[in-house]
């Protein structure tokens, strides 16, 4: 007779259970409570070398003072650490590599840390597995990347570590749901304990540990855009975009990009939209931070719904008074959720527009340049055709049609398509051109290793290219040659649109590919920045009837 | 003024315009211009240029072709004081100049 061990299933939560053990002897540690000076020490005793972290680091919402925590082990306790968040925003998000207290990094946006980002993997402190989508890098959480421990932040705490996030919810529950299902362990910092919270967002027996930040977790408003910045050519773009694209195929629901240029067309939906007919055939349903330029249309009542990533500082009192509009809790405040608002930008809308650095004549863009490894957010996701979408639209319908007008055989099966519009001026600033024969991005690729160029929108999935010079509607474009002079044919005095074929672009004009403001109807004499419904800061807080509180800083008047 | 390029372009031909009173569009500021439009006794059209920007010449040049195709004036000089425009702004400037001309008051937004 043999005898033979019973497999053991519950590797993980014997190693949890360890882990809190050794927790619950950290002096300063009560229960779920952690005391302030206790952070550091607390988090030596959980986190083991080599564990995968998720540091909450969102486009808004950074957990800083586990942030710094985390930047104070030892790094002889605690090395080798692997990384994985959404957005590095704050120095010491790259502190840890520098300590030596991580080595390995998974992530999607590093804006403000791009340059030293480079620098680090130049001289080898850092290795990035990869640079995702959001939505992407939360499927991974669930799948091959699931986080050891999770370091959060939320606005409140009960005596249960129940959580209350706020307008801010952000990525908390993608994060929290992948850790402590899977037994793994969540620590939060809060900005208050209390006794009642106005609501749960997050179940107290899903966190492990809680501790009360000495400062108010930080928020960096990220989607205000003084109107008073807006150029006369961005309104031009505006009144392009609603007349050429948004009207043209009955655009419903949409994402913008942040930035002057989608500020701008939200500016002009009550004025020029209005002055068109459009009111209730456009723009209704929105995939959206809390964007203070919509002010506006909202209030004229353009905007049926806006589902939101994140919120936006200054906009909350706001919020609370258009429920109709927001999705708001029982508490009013706004609940965002990055997870479901890319879900819903990537299969529920009809248009994302944005923009761009730099777009080669394929039309890939990128916003990726040389010294920077910067990665691209949600814009990858919201600017590609949803291929598992089978919901119809008018748009959507419309789309596909023309992309397949004359195809055959599985490409000539009837679809749909997203509209995917990149909004560029032809000059960015400092007479950079925005189009150019070969990305940044193919250099960056090289110096940096990585399997493929970092390109931010694939030129398969643009529909439209949009700048001041006309719209180039690259669905209608039959072959490469046609595609590559249809994106010359609107690049104006760039190196690269002046190398176009005038015989071609006249053509592709003939067929409408092309089409210049005169084509529209539009005389760029008439694009003034008095068409913006708001020309200036004031302007908005007037429209919200003093319900929106700019930051300070936007506070110019 | 240090840092600045001057450049000039005489543009032939096109249709020779009435006495007309002097029009000035745009303001000298960051990623702006001014454009000063003037009878001349010339027989195309002259274009003189100062720009902060320098090197770009080349582009200058295009964007006046342009401006050339699309209206062909004669005995016309242009004066431009550019800090930084780009095309767009240059010859968005230029056509609101072009389409004051006549105007009775000789302004444009």
């Amino acid at each position: 007779m043999t005898t033979s061990t019973a497999p053991s299933w519950n590797h993980q939560a014997t190693a949890r259970a360890a882990r809190l053990a050794r927790a619950a002897g950290v002096d300063g540690v009560r229960g779920k409570q952690v005391a302030e000076a206790a952070v550091v020490a607390l988090l030596e005793a959980l986190i083991e070398p080599g564990d995968r972290v998720c540091l909450e680091g969102d486009n808004q919402k950074q957990a800083d003072f586990l942030a710094r925590a985390l930047a104070q082990v030892s790094p002889q306790r605690v090395h080798d650490l692997h990384m994985v968040q959404s957005v590095l925003s704050l120095p010491e998000h790259l502190d840890v590599f520098e300590l030596g207290i991580a080595s390995r990094l998974d992530f999607s946006f590093s804006g403000p840390q791009a340059a030293r980002l480079a620098q680090l993997l130049g001289q080898g402190k850092l290795r990035i597995g990869a640079i995702h989508t959001y939505l992407e890098l939360f499927g991974r959480y669930f799948i091959d990347l699931t986080p050891k421990v999770s370091l959060i932040a939320a606005q409140a705490a009960d005596i249960h570590g129940n959580l209350y996030t706020g307008p801010n919810t952000e990525d908390t529950p993608a994060i929290v749901e992948a850790t402590a299902f899977k037994s793994g362990i969540v620590v939060a910092q809060v900005n208050e304990i209390v006794d009642k919270l106005p609501r749960v967002d997050i179940p107290g027996d899903w966190v492990d540990f809680v501790v009360r930040s000495p400062e108010p977790a930080f928020i960096e408003p990220l989607f205000t855009r003084d109107p008073a910045q807006i150029s006369e050519i961005q309104v031009l773009m505006a009144m392009m975009a609603i007349k050429g694209i948004y009207a043209e195929y009955g655009v419903q629901s949409l994402n913008h990009g942040i930035g002057f240029d989608t500020a701008a067309i939200e500016l002009l939906l009550p004025t020029y939209g209005e002055r068109l007919g459009l009111k209730g055939g456009i723009c209704r349903h929105w995939a959206l931070n809390p964007h203070p330029a919509l002010i506006p249309a909202i209030e004229a009542g353009w905007v049926e719904s806006v589902h939101s990533f994140g919120s936006e500082l200054g906009m909350e009192d706001y919020i609370r008074q258009r429920p109709d509009v927001f999705f708001t809790g029982a508490d009013g405040s706004l609940r965002s959720n990055r997870a479901f608002c890319q879900a819903a930008g990537h299969y529920a809308c009809d248009l994302f527009i944005g923009s761009t650095l730099q777009m080669d004549m394929a039309g890939n863009s990128s916003t990726a340049t040389l010294g920077r490894i910067a990665g691209f957010g949600g814009a990858p996701n919201m600017g590609a055709d949803a291929r598992g979408r089978r919901h119809a639209s008018p748009a959507w319908l419309q789309a596909g049609r023309e992309a397949r007008a004359g195809l055959t055989g599985a490409r000539g099966t009837p679809r749909g398509q997203k509209l995917v519009v990149q909004m560029v001026e032809t000059f960015r600033e400092h007479m950079q051109p925005a189009f150019v024969e070969t990305l940044d991005a193919w250099q960056l690729a090289e110096q940096a290793g990585m399997p493929l160029p970092p390109i931010m929108i694939y030129g398969d999935d643009v529909t439209h290219v949009l700048t001041e010079e006309g719209i180039a509607n690259l669905l209608l474009c039959r072959d490469d040659e046609e595609r590559e002079q249809a994106i010359r044919g609107v690049a104006g005095f760039t190196p690269a649109g002046r190398r176009r074929d005038r015989a071609l672009v006249d053509k592709l004009r003939q067929r409408g590919v092309i089409r210049r403001p005169a084509d529209l109807g539009i005389d760029p004499r008439d694009a003034t920045r008095n068409l913006l419904a708001a020309r200036n800061m004031r302007d908005l807080v007037r429209a919200s009837g003093g319900l929106y509180q700019p930051p300070r800083r936007f506070r110019n008047w | 003024m240090a840092g600045m390029e001057t450049l000039h372009f005489d543009l032939p031909g096109g249709r020779a315009l009435a006495p007309f009173a002097p029009v000035l569009v745009g303001v000298v500021a960051s990623g702006n211009l001014e454009v000063l439009l003037e009878p001349s006794a010339l027989a195309g059209c002259r274009v003189d240029i100062d720009t902060s920007a320098q090197g770009f010449g080349a582009v200058w040049e295009a964007v006046l072709r342009d401006f050339h195709e699309r209206h062909a004036l004669a005995g016309l000089s242009v004066a431009i004081h550019d800090m930084g425009a780009t095309p767009a702004v240059v010859s968005l400037r230029l056509d609101q100049a072009v389409a004051a001309l006549g105007a009775p008051t000789g302004a444009a937004p």
